[in-house]
């Protein structure tokens, strides 16, 4: 079996003490931070970035996935305990459970969320370490055509997925994809929107924008309503579900886990769209329908689920094609090529440690996650209940010294106050940040992709469209665009972000 | 009806994707265009910047005909004293040191909030200063003073 070989391989990899620590790190670290209110796995990712620089890579990156999945543990902790989501994903969960927290359940709810995410954790690595493999040998088969298409795909999920205007989202994207071309030219060496100013020579640093747009942008637009949190629950009685709970929580553990893995994969999803369509599936197949929004454990267990699942999935794009699904996973390649290693199809052959090391220990991170959380939930209770006006001047502080720690200037402090800036003009203008992020990633690999396939096709535009899969990719992606601006589905949009 | 009071945000965002799209249109200009076969650096982004103009154009002229939600309150307070005190921690982190600049952005940025307290802050102040100090100076060794060259160091 090629599959045990490999796990192993991915064991003796991460189950070495010290990459089980830098997990365990990981995934603590991810809570602590994940758990303030108002941040969410992104910002904490970006926040946390710079701890990774000086590990190995192997380590750095089994670091940054063990944030990641512990960042979004704890924006689940928030919102059951103070209605408070960090991001998109755990909006669903807050619904439930926070009902569920002021009914004196918030440690059944934590605890269903830990059971839920560890199951979903669990099944998804193994999709993982399945899928992987046979998705890179075919993308190793793919031109630039196809890669290029394959980031139009990307982009313009992101957009149907995007909260607010379509319109709107399909700018930040091309905004995005400007900005990432910023310095010098790959190609020609030629400065391009550096206005001469030698430090945008290699660019606008990733690590800048994510935080300028998802830290101070955050705080400022939090500080417009400073409401009053005092109705923080102190107190988490039991942890224990009852014989009951633990009965309704296994089918909705089981479909959620289905649902996130599945969306989970696709380009421009990440976790949120899985949570989403998890809890809109289980409000309509539940026997106790009538309890959702008044602190139904069901929705609790399948938005948790598939989140989980959906955070594990989103993987497979990134290492296997090189191509982010989401913001966190654009975080993770730039770590990725921080480190030295070039994102693609060639990481499974060429870095087989690597890619096997980072999938064996996600099964470690979420055991950590649960043997870690459940004990711990009374520090996660006062962490929780830190006022806001003694919570971001930190924030900031962290925010400050990790952007100047990057390349040790001052200029990527200015840098992310600037972004800080346009971050709350795009909030208070309905402009989601997430797809800007993306395409800002995105923006010179399809610069590079694109020369490439008009250089084979001897300047041919229709190459993209003549290729039977790069045409498929593009085709999907319109469609995706069209059913979006669809009248009904607009509609049906509109409501699924409201909720 | 004026379309920047009934529809603002489609107003302003197009207003703002067609001046950073001509910007761009502009600037690319300077920059060799190549032909197809050979891209050259001017080809992309103007495809790019010409493209973000159209975005533009089509949110503007949508804003004279459909109406949108209002852009809501403004923190500039906050959003005004949290960019001041970033600028302020870069300009004076390496010439007076982590042990000035970081107690100032503590205290200058929690005075955005309605609940400032000074002395829950000038506690924080003191507990972040140590906290950066022995972590990310001494425990990761980002390369930052403690007191800066301004006093002699």
């Amino acid at each position: 079996m090629e599959l045990l070989a490999n796990l192993g391989l991915g064991f003796s990899t991460s189950f070495t003490p010290l990459n089980l620590l830098y997990c365990l790190a990981g995934v603590f670290l991810g809570t602590l931070i994940g758990v303030l209110p108002g941040l969410g796995p992104t910002a904490t990712i970006a926040m946390l970035l710079p701890v990774t620089f000086t590990l190995p890579p192997v380590s750095a990156l089994i670091m940054l996935a063990g944030i990641y999945y512990g960042s979004q543990y704890g924006g689940s902790t928030t919102s059951i305990l103070v209605n408070v989501p960090g991001e998109a994903a755990s909006v669903v969960t807050a619904l439930d459970g926070y009902q569920m927290a002021r009914q004196g359940r918030a440690g059944v709810a934590l605890t269903t969320a830990a059971v839920g995410s560890f199951f979903a954790g669990t099944v998804a690595t193994i999709i993982l370490a399945l899928f992987a493999p046979p998705l890179a040998a075919v993308a190793l088969k793919f031109g630039p055509a196809e890669f290029f298409s394959l980031m139009v795909l990307g982009l313009l999920a992101s957009i149907v997925l995007a909260r607010g205007s379509l319109l709107h989202a399909m700018g930040m994207v091309l905004l995005g994809l400007l900005l990432g071309l910023v310095g010098a030219d790959v190609n020609s060496g030629a400065q391009r929107f550096t206005f001469g100013i030698l430090r945008l020579a290699d660019g606008i640093g990733f690590v800048v924008v994510a935080m300028g747009m998802f830290g101070l942008a955050e705080i400022v637009r939090n500080l417009e309503n400073e409401e009053d949190r005092s109705a923080v629950i102190k107190k988490v009685a039991s942890l224990m579900p009852t014989r009951e709970d633990w009965k309704r929580m296994i089918g909705p553990i089981l479909r959620g886990t289905c649902i996130g893995s599945a969306v989970g994969i696709l380009p421009g999803s990440g976790s949120i769209l899985g949570s989403f369509a998890a809890y809109a599936i289980e409000k309509k197949v539940s026997k106790n329908s009538k309890e959702f929004g008044k602190g139904a454990i069901e929705g609790v267990a399948a938005p948790e689920s598939a989140n989980n699942a959906g955070a594990q999935t989103s993987f497979i794009p990134m290492l296997t094609l090189g191509i982010p699904s989401n913001p966190v996973m654009a975080l993770m390649i730039g770590a990725m090529i921080i480190q030295g290693i070039q994102p693609g199809p060639s990481v499974i052959t060429e870095q087989p440690q690597l890619f096997w090391g980072i999938i064996v220990s996600m099964w470690f991170g979420n055991l950590f996650l649960v043997i870690l959380n459940l004990p711990l939930i009374g520090m996660w209770v006062r962490i929780v209940s830190v006022p806001y006006q003694l919570l971001f001047p930190a924030i900031l502080v962290f925010c400050s010294i990790g952007v100047f720690s990057l390349n040790n200037t001052e200029f990527d402090v200015y840098v992310m106050a600037i972004f800080g800036v346009l971050g709350y003009i795009f909030v208070k203008l309905d402009c989601e940040p997430a797809p800007m992020l993306l395409a800002y990633i995105l923006g010179p690999m399809m610069e590079e992709y694109m020369r490439r396939a008009l250089l084979l096709s001897r300047g041919d535009p229709t190459v993209f469209f003549t290729r039977p899969i790069s045409a498929g990719l593009l085709a999907l992606g319109v469609l995706a665009i069209i059913a979006a601006s669809l009248p009904a589905m607009h509609k049906k949009r509109e409501e699924a972000f409201r909720e | 009806m004026n379309p920047i009071a009934r529809n603002a945000k489609d107003f302003w965002t197009g207003f703002f994707y067609i001046g950073v799209g001509s910007a761009a249109l502009i600037i690319s200009r300077d920059y060799d265009m190549g032909t197809a076969v050979k891209m050259g650096p001017a080809y992309f982004p103007t495809i790019l910047s010409a493209l973000l103009m159209v975005i533009g154009i089509i949110s503007v002229v949508r804003s004279f005909f459909k109406s949108g939600s209002p852009i809501g309150t403004v923190a500039w307070k906050g959003l005004v004293i949290i960019v001041a005190a970033t600028f302020l921690f870069g300009m004076i982190v390496r010439g007076a040191g982590l042990i000035i600049a970081l107690p100032l952005l503590v205290i200058v940025s929690a005075s955005a909030s309605a609940r400032f307290s000074w002395k829950s802050t000038v506690a924080e102040a003191a507990a972040i200063t140590v906290f950066c100090i022995v972590v990310f100076l001494k425990g990761l060794g980002v390369p930052l003073p403690i007191l800066g060259s301004w006093f002699g160091y």
